[in-house]
């Protein structure tokens, strides 16, 4: 589904990498490994779009992301490192609107679910006064809504949550591979996620 | 697409009204300012009515350059901008949502008290109408002008002062087209050459601004 074909990457006077090239099928889990500063954030954004490499080319499904851009983005969850969330709103609020902005409106039923799931119960508090533990969870829950988006690239999907939370990310991520999603992730941790083809690109 | 659009504009909105502070920032910004010039030029009242126009646009452009270096700012810094980016809706209908829910909440008030500040200088009752409406078409095409400055300067060091460099020069034309409406109704003459210009530098931001706000958030997230 997506090709990455000899990307190459600088940051300032560093190569991050030259040459890289992979592909990502449908019920595929790829981590992108490697040391703090060997481009893994970077590689995600390349993916998603947010950023252009120096060369080379990410394609979905034949076609260069650049020339399909909205079309892309509908079929896709990018997580970045900033929980995205907005402090004044609250997290129901932040999820239906992360959601509509998607193109995947959700019911608010659906998204009190979700939020649920990942023990967000109270309603009326804006996210300003919620954890940062508890703002990585009101972003994670976009994913229970997005099981028809194709693509999930997620950057540290763990970091600063708690087992629990951890486990039910890497049971979505797993849920998502079965039925012939793409996951590709970033992670510190050690993630032990339950996915028939997984494969490990390392950095240097 | 417009349910995207829609979201946004409820989105900034609801933002705003959870935190009024900061659109209160610009509004008393302009009531001070604009107050400041009958203090400091003198109680002459011919001389008053003669600035006044000029005076209340400077003030009211200058006002809605202070909101501008925000608007991107906060969701460039908590990564919804990113998520903006990688919308299902064209960048540029959302970017002209966000110019439009930060007019609404830095402009319009603008608009509303402007009356308010003419009394100050004395001016004649039948040039409310022009000034309101003068402001009313201009401050939105300030609105898309600074956006595109607000979101090539986004993420710099000193992007406050940069983004004045960049923008004021391009105010020129609404300043003058704004303030010479006013100035043609005192002196007796139609202002519909002026106010029509300003609409029609309106229709034309609103046309075109959007989609280099959309080009300038692009080369600046990179």
């Amino acid at each position: 589904m997506l090709e990455a074909s000899d990307l190459h990457c600088r940051r300032g006077t560093r190569t991050l990498y030259s040459g890289l090239s992979f592909a990502l099928g449908a019920g595929e889990l790829l981590r992108v490994a490697g040391e703090n500063g060997s481009g893994k954030t970077t590689l995600l954004k390349i993916l998603c779009g947010l950023l252009d490499p120096d060369a080379g080319e990410v394609r979905w499904r034949g076609e260069p992301i650049r020339r399909l851009r909205e079309e892309f983005h509908r079929q896709l969850v990018f997580l970045g490192h900033a929980p995205a969330v907005k402090d004044e709103l609250t997290a129901a609020e932040n999820l239906a609107i992360a959601c509509t902005l998607a193109g995947r409106p959700a019911s608010m039923q659906d998204v009190r679910e979700a939020l649920a799931r990942y023990g967000l119960r109270e309603d009326s508090a804006p996210v300003r006064r919620l954890s940062q533990g508890q703002r990585r969870r009101a972003a994670l829950a976009r994913l229970m809504l997005s099981a028809d988006a194709p693509l999930w690239l997620l950057d540290e999907p763990f970091a600063a949550l708690d087992a629990a939370a951890a486990r039910l990310t890497e049971e979505l991520i797993a849920r998502h591979v079965a039925v012939g999603g793409a996951v590709a992730y970033t992670t510190h941790q050690e993630a032990n996620i339950d996915a028939a083809s997984q494969r490990v690109l390392e950095l240097a | 697409m417009i349910a995207a659009a829609r979201t946004i504009l409820a989105r900034d909105l609801r933002i705003v009204l959870r935190r009024p502070g900061d659109a209160a920032t610009a509004l008393l910004f302009f009531v001070i300012v604009a107050s400041l010039f009958p203090l400091g030029v003198g109680a002459e009242p011919n001389l008053l009515r003669a600035v006044a126009p000029g005076v209340i646009w400077v003030a009211a452009l200058l006002a809605s350059m202070l909101s501008l270096a925000r608007l991107f700012a906060a969701d460039h810094a908590d990564g919804t901008l990113e998520q903006l980016l990688l919308g299902s809706a064209p960048l540029g209908v959302v970017s002209a949502a966000k110019v439009l829910a930060h007019w609404l909440v830095s402009g319009l008030p603008l608009v509303a008290i402007a009356p308010l500040i003419a009394l100050q200088y004395d001016l004649a009752p039948e040039l409310y109408g022009t000034l309101a409406l003068s402001l009313l078409l201009g401050t939105p095409v300030l609105g898309f002008i600074g956006a595109i400055g607000a979101a090539l300067t986004l993420g710099l060091r000193g992007a406050g002062v940069l983004l004045a460099l960049l923008v004021l020069p391009l105010y020129v034309p609404v300043l003058i087209l704004g303030a010479g409406s006013v100035e043609m109704v005192s002196a007796g003459l139609a202002p519909d050459g002026q106010l029509l210009l300003l609409a029609a530098l309106l229709v034309v931001s609103a046309a075109f601004a959007p989609w280099a706000i959309a080009a300038a958030l692009r080369i600046s997230t990179e």
